[in-house]
């Protein structure tokens, strides 16, 4: 298996800014490669949408936003057309102006929530990624293990621990996380919000906190209003059936606001003490600070000791600018451009070759289970797998539609499994690709769980923990881009079958090419690790 | 050899890479390290670089200071449900234009001439201040440009 291949293909020469690209993006690329400018967001890597040429930003998908919008003009237009008529003639014109100006400013909170950047980070560019990998290694450990990807800082004298991002190639800034949602780093990571449809992080908190704090006095207020109105209605020994006859929607007002004011005030409550005590919810619920580990050092470093102070700085500190730029114009370079629309065409031609091989590939595999087969079928796959290697961008468009494939698991992993997250980042070739296509049970969850390992704060179990690093040493040496993603996958089938040492493959064409790749492979990994 | 900014975009070529990582000793207020990495010791002064990172430095802290008028800002923006953020220019916005204008500024009269260029952080996302190191495309021929990734020989 030649796997000097991928190294003699210059990534610097080949790869735009963005590491990884949607399988929509490619298409897209092709088609718009005539142009000269393309803005930032067409090309980012997460997966969020973006509407009015990069002006909002959402998350992939909207969740239930439409829901929560829904729900809240429902409410409030049924309130302003069967209840503020009678209140208006009986009480204030206040009730409609107060209504309606809590009205306004809840939507508006809402929208600006759900669009607004909630402070993602951009992705390392390949050069940072490599200067990371050089740190990494030159303070890595003698011992055999690979380095701990986890930087220490000191935070107001405090040791808090910096985990390294795969994804995203960089060690996480303090109180930055990753969202599997959107597939990207955002700081000072709330939460994701499905009713707002996006992650609520730095730059959009303040918006978050208002719309939740509107909306509870929205609520509280519809809710008086309408119990207001009926009680009144109800006046004169009139009894309260008569005044739900006389006015049903206020009945459907009432039950809406009676289930959601709970648990929005509860909300509100649990953020208000958020924002006092300058804590995120990823950190409240970590217990990141709350001194779990039993250690008298541990306090929230980023809290100011003074209620006042914090909210200050949480909600009215300076408002950080968005890091992505969506709107910028991508860098127009334009040897690294020929030679990428190059390998673009030939990539769109070898699509159709490739999915024939995956399909092959898969159908071998899944045919057989048998254990003494597994040698040569390994090979086989290699070499398959090196065949699908030659595909440089098609690959990830390969390999998503290979995991939506309905090709059930090959071989059922040990303990290993059960440790790993069961959600798989469709958008990492290596966690996509490996399941569907490797015979090998025990490769099966190294593999699948590569791309999670970052986000374990334990270690993996005993056993495949070879595997584990050679996955993982594997894609931080020899991969820069999207385009080496798919040779990266080629070399963990080749990799985990050589040492699980299985049966030596029967047909000697494919053994020796097998077995020399594997070995220099190994080989390599050994020296860099010693 | 001097050159100035076009000079080095045309003749010469890119030999390395310096980043320069964020420093979170103070919390996650924006904050570089000043540690002078030891490519750039044949290429600058000590004293000039270290001025120019202390200097953003001190510009990021501006842009971060919670004093009055960023709450003044702030307090605004929320009575008017943040919609003065669509017409109005940050406090934020109107220093990172500052810091822009100087790194230029540092580029053209110290950076150039010596073969370096600072790339603005805002275009890394704030996590690293990159420092080109430009050789000129005549003279070394050792130096692999587009191998930056494997970071072994810099010069």
């Amino acid at each position: 298996m030649k796997h000097c291949e991928y190294q003699q293909i210059d990534p610097q020469a080949l790869s735009t800014p963005t590491p990884t690209l949607p399988p929509q993006h490619a298409v897209v690329q092709e088609e718009k490669k005539g142009e000269t400018a393309r803005r930032k967001w067409e090309d980012f890597p997460g997966k969020n949408r973006f509407y009015c040429d990069g002006r909002i930003i959402v998350a992939q998908q909207s969740g239930v936003l439409p829901l929560t919008l829904g729900l809240i003009l429902v409410t409030t237009v049924l309130f302003f057309v069967f209840d503020c008529p009678f209140l208006l003639k009986h009480l204030t014109v206040f009730i409609p102006a107060i209504g309606g100006v809590l009205f306004v400013f809840v939507v508006i909170s809402l929208l600006q929530t759900s669009f607004t950047d909630p402070g993602i980070l951009p992705r390392a560019t390949p050069d940072e990624a490599a200067d990371i990998e050089k740190q990494i290694d030159n303070s890595g450990s003698s011992t055999y293990r690979p380095p701990p990807r986890t930087k220490e800082v000191m935070i107001n004298q405090q040791v808090v621990k910096l985990k390294y991002c795969f994804t995203c190639k960089m060690f996480r800034p303090p109180r930055t996380s990753h969202c599997s949602l959107c597939d990207n780093c955002v700081e000072r990571f709330d939460h994701h919000c499905p009713w707002v449809g996006n992650c609520v992080g730095k730059r959009n908190y303040r918006f978050f906190y208002t719309f939740i704090v509107s909306l509870s006095f929205l609520t509280v207020f519809i809710f008086g209003c309408v119990a207001t109105h009926l009680a009144l209605r109800a006046q004169g020994g009139r009894g309260l059936m008569f005044a739900l006859q006389e006015s049903p929607a206020s009945a459907v007002e009432l039950v809406i606001c009676f289930f959601s004011v709970w648990s929005i005030l509860g909300l509100s409550g649990f953020h208000t003490y958020l924002v006092a005590s300058n804590l995120t919810t990823n950190e409240d619920i970590k217990g990141s600070w709350s001194g779990k580990s039993g250690t008298e050092d541990t306090g929230n470093p980023y809290s100011y000791n003074n209620i006042i102070t914090n909210c200050c700085s949480v909600l009215c500190g300076p408002m950080p600018p968005s890091l992505i730029d969506r709107r910028g114009f991508m860098p127009v370079e334009e040897s690294s451009q020929t030679v990428a629309t190059e390998i673009e065409l030939a990539a769109k031609n070898e699509i159709n070759v490739c999915q024939l091989v995956l399909c092959l590939s898969v159908f071998v595999c899944m045919a057989h289970h048998h254990p003494p087969l597994g040698g040569q079928l390994s090979g086989l796959c290699s070499v398959l797998c090196w065949l699908m290697s030659k595909c440089t961008q098609g690959t990830k468009d390969l390999l998503e539609s290979a995991s939506r494939s309905p090709c059930p698991q090959t071989g059922k992993p040990q303990t290993v499994s059960t440790s790993c997250p069961d959600s798989i980042d469709p958008a990492d070739p290596a966690v996509t690709f490996n399941p569907d296509v490797t015979p090998d049970p025990v490769a099966v969850p190294s593999l699948k769980c590569g791309g999670r390992h970052h986000s374990h704060t334990t270690s993996p179990p005993d056993e495949p923990r070879q595997l584990h690093h050679h996955h993982h040493h594997n894609r931080h040496h020899k991969t820069r881009s999207a385009r080496s993603s798919s040779k990266r996958a080629a070399l963990h089938i080749s990799n985990p079958a050589y040492n699980v040492s299985l049966s030596p493959p029967t047909s000697p064409g494919l053994g020796p090419s097998h077995g020399t790749g594997a070995e220099e492979h190994v080989r390599d990994s050994f020296a860099t690790l010693h | 050899r001097f050159h100035n900014l076009q000079e080095l975009r045309h003749s010469a070529s890119l030999a390395n890479k310096v980043f320069l990582q964020r420093d979170y000793s103070d919390g996650t207020t924006c904050r570089f390290q000043t540690k002078f990495p030891s490519e750039l010791e044949s290429r600058i002064e000590r004293p000039l670089f270290e001025d120019t990172v202390k200097r953003l430095n001190i510009y990021y802290a501006e842009a971060e200071k919670m004093g009055g008028q960023s709450y003044l800002e702030g307090c605004l923006a929320c009575a008017t449900a943040y919609l003065i953020f669509l017409c109005m220019e940050t406090r934020y916005e109107k220093v990172l234009k500052k810091i822009g204008r100087y790194i230029q500024e540092q580029n053209e009269k110290i950076y150039a001439p010596r073969g370096l260029l600072i790339t603005d952080p805002i275009e890394r996302g704030m996590r690293v201040i990159e420092i080109s190191i430009y050789e000129d495309r005549g003279s070394s021929g050792s130096c692999s440009g587009s191998s930056s990734t494997s970071g072994s020989s810099a010069r």
